[in-house]
């Protein structure tokens, strides 16, 4: 498996999915975050950074009086920690995450499964100054840098700062190069709410009131969308039912006299029954066109 | 799990084996959900001991619950919350564990010099370009003056040029200046030049040509300055002037370079691993020397910012220059190493 040497193992080409294999050898199922998510997360931190330095500012000039050199080379010393290691400070105590992530809910993890070194978050950071700080200053006060820069350095440095600023989008875990040099990916911090068990409500009847050729024709997709469909919450669910009911009666030819819910809901207990007792035995039947 | 016989028709229900197996098993589940949602709000460490020693024991009893379910359940909902409650609880385990101040005593202590030493020839060539600039540019100005224009920047050389005297030259090497101005003049002169070593690091990635570059034009500008003074017979002084910081800050400025230099090297020679996974080696490598190199910059600032300009005595600018590259060479040399059992 790919996923123990390299990055993480796509499921799919076309999404955000990926897998990783924990340590104990279990795969899990982890999406890599969408750039709006890293940028909005990315902003707030900015904004974060921006207002404490700010606040750093005038309580110093307050303390200090406004003209005190010990005062202002304190402020200079500390905007530039909070400036250099704000993401590096919090991505270390809080396990790969800054307040802005914990806001658009994602989170650093290191690309190969093991666990999150603080080197790792350090070198990812450390690459922000190439990737945004520099060209950032080129572009808006080049004579810090380059006194006499050419007319052409201006162009060159938009350039630089929008590969650097596109880069993510052009590699299939949407690294910037702060995650190559680390070996680290920003995923989507997982969070699912287990619910109840839909099997669990269905009446001991439920089980044979459906003849096995009957529950021989669905297979997992189905079950699943049934699922997807029982726990509906919104208004137009009681409409969905009838119809999906409908198409059910109708392809096993069910006579039964049944109201609409507590019929898919035994429907689906039964079917998940006998499908469950299928994969004890070996066999998954994936969907209705499959044998079995 | 206790796996009961149970045919289609238990007790309750229709007697799905998974939904046994979930009653059986949700409580370890709701547990370990309750300590990771704790974990994800206040940080792991906040939790009391007892739960702590709880987490992975929790935490691998719902890995294995997750691969059951996987196997036996058709529940989608189930399989995704599992999935995703071990996911959380992986980061909570797996995340970075141990406390900030122990990863900084033990970086100092270990770390950074190892690091530095694993790379000892990425360093040995930063040096060898940083000479070389400088070597170049004394020898060209110290035959023809005119060479000083066009290796020393006019904002940067601020009047010290060769149509100065040699009294103006002699000044800046003994300015002084008020303390309190000294400290706003250090902490500029240190967030100045760390940015300039972060800078040399990160450029490694655009393979390690600006690396080079910077180095050497840093050379440069060094080795015309001391051309300029020697040409005084203020050649002493101006080490003198130069080194007590000097040696501190150039080291760093080296070691941010090699930096670079090991970063380009896994990109351009990726090795037995593919490009990527190289570069994610060797750049946490290269970002323990960055971050010591920026410590040192630290103590570059302070001698630069405020011995340079309150010391002027060119015996005790000397002893500082060269017992600060004793104690670097030891420290770089010795600190670190595993001791023979």
């Amino acid at each position: 498996m790919s996923g123990r040497h390299g990055l993480l193992d796509r499921l799919d080409e076309r999404t955000l999915e990926r897998r990783i294999v924990t340590p104990e050898g279990i795969p899990l199922r982890i999406e890599v975050a969408r750039a709006g998510d890293r940028a909005g997360g990315f902003l707030l931190d900015l904004l974060i950074q921006f207002l404490l330095i700010l606040l750093l500012i005038l309580t110093v000039g307050w303390v200090s009086g406004w003209d005190d050199d010990w005062g202002s080379a304190f402020a200079l010393l500390a905007a530039f920690l909070i400036r250099t290691f704000y993401f590096t400070w919090f991505e270390i105590r809080w396990q790969g995450r800054t307040p802005g992530k914990r806001a658009s809910g994602t989170r650093v993890m290191d690309a190969a499964g093991g666990p999150l070194r603080s080197e790792a978050v350090i070198v990812r950071n450390l690459m922000r100054e190439l990737e945004l700080w520099i060209p950032l200053v080129l572009l808006f006060m080049p004579e810090q840098v380059w006194p006499d820069a050419p007319g052409w350095a201006r162009p060159l440095f938009s350039v630089w700062a929008l590969v650097f600023l596109l880069l993510p989008l052009f590699n299939r875990n949407r690294l910037r190069a702060g995650d190559m040099v680390a070996g680290t990916v920003v995923v989507l911090a997982p969070k699912a709410v287990l619910l109840p068990d839909l099997g669990a409500a269905a009446p001991a009847e439920a089980a044979h009131a459906f003849s096995d050729e009957q529950l021989s024709i669905y297979g997992i997709y189905e079950l699943q969308v049934l699922e997807d469909l029982l726990r509906r919450t919104d208004a137009g669910r009681r409409e969905a039912f009838e119809a999906v009911a409908t198409q059910i009666r109708k392809k096993i030819g069910w006579q039964g006299d049944v109201k609409t819910e507590r019929f898919l809901r035994n429907f689906y207990a039964a079917l998940r029954a006998r499908l469950e007792r299928k994969m004890l035995l070996g066999k998954r039947k994936k969907d209705k066109f499959a044998k079995g | 799990m206790s796996l009961d016989r149970g045919g289609p028709k238990g007790p309750e229900g229709v007697g799905l084996r998974s939904t046994q197996f979930r009653k059986e098993r949700e409580e370890v589940w709701r547990e370990l959900e309750k300590l990771v949602q704790h974990a994800e709000k206040r940080g792991v460490r906040s939790l009391p001991a007892q739960y702590l020693v709880r987490l992975p024991l929790l935490y691998r009893a719902t890995l294995s619950s997750l691969s059951v379910a996987r196997a036996i359940s058709l529940d989608r909902n189930l399989v995704d919350y599992l999935e995703s409650l071990c996911a959380r609880a992986y980061f909570c385990v797996y995340g970075t564990t141990h406390p900030l101040r122990d990863a900084l005593s033990g970086f100092f202590r270990d770390r950074f010099p190892r690091a530095v030493r694993r790379y000892r020839y990425h360093m040995a060539l930063a040096a060898l370009f940083l000479v070389l600039g400088t070597l170049v540019a004394y020898v060209l100005v110290a035959r023809d003056a005119d060479w000083y224009y066009v290796f020393v920047d006019g904002h940067y050389a601020q009047g010290r040029d060769p149509a100065a005297t040699t009294d103006e030259l002699r000044q800046v090497l003994h300015r002084g200046g008020r303390p309190e101005e000294l400290g706003f003049f250090a902490s500029f002169l240190f967030t100045h030049n760390a940015r300039i070593g972060m800078m040399a690091f990160a450029l490694g990635f655009l393979a390690g040509v600006p690396v080079y570059l910077l180095l050497f034009i840093n050379g440069l500008i060094l080795g015309a300055f001391a051309a300029l003074y020697a040409s005084r017979g203020l050649g002493t002084e101006f080490w003198g002037w130069v080194l007590p910081h000097g040696v501190t800050e150039l080291a760093a400025v080296v070691l941010c370079g090699g930096a670079g230099l090991i970063l380009a090297q896994a990109l351009v020679f990726p090795g037995r691993h593919t490009r990527l996974r190289n570069l994610a080696l060797k750049g946490r490598d290269a970002g323990v020397v960055v971050l010591g190199a920026v410590a040192m910059l630290f103590v570059a600032g302070l001698i630069e910012g405020f011995f340079r300009q309150l010391v002027h005595d060119a015996v005790t600018r000397y002893l500082v220059a060269f017992s600060s590259l004793a104690l670097w060479a030891a420290y770089f040399a010795f600190a670190g190493r595993e001791r023979p059992a």
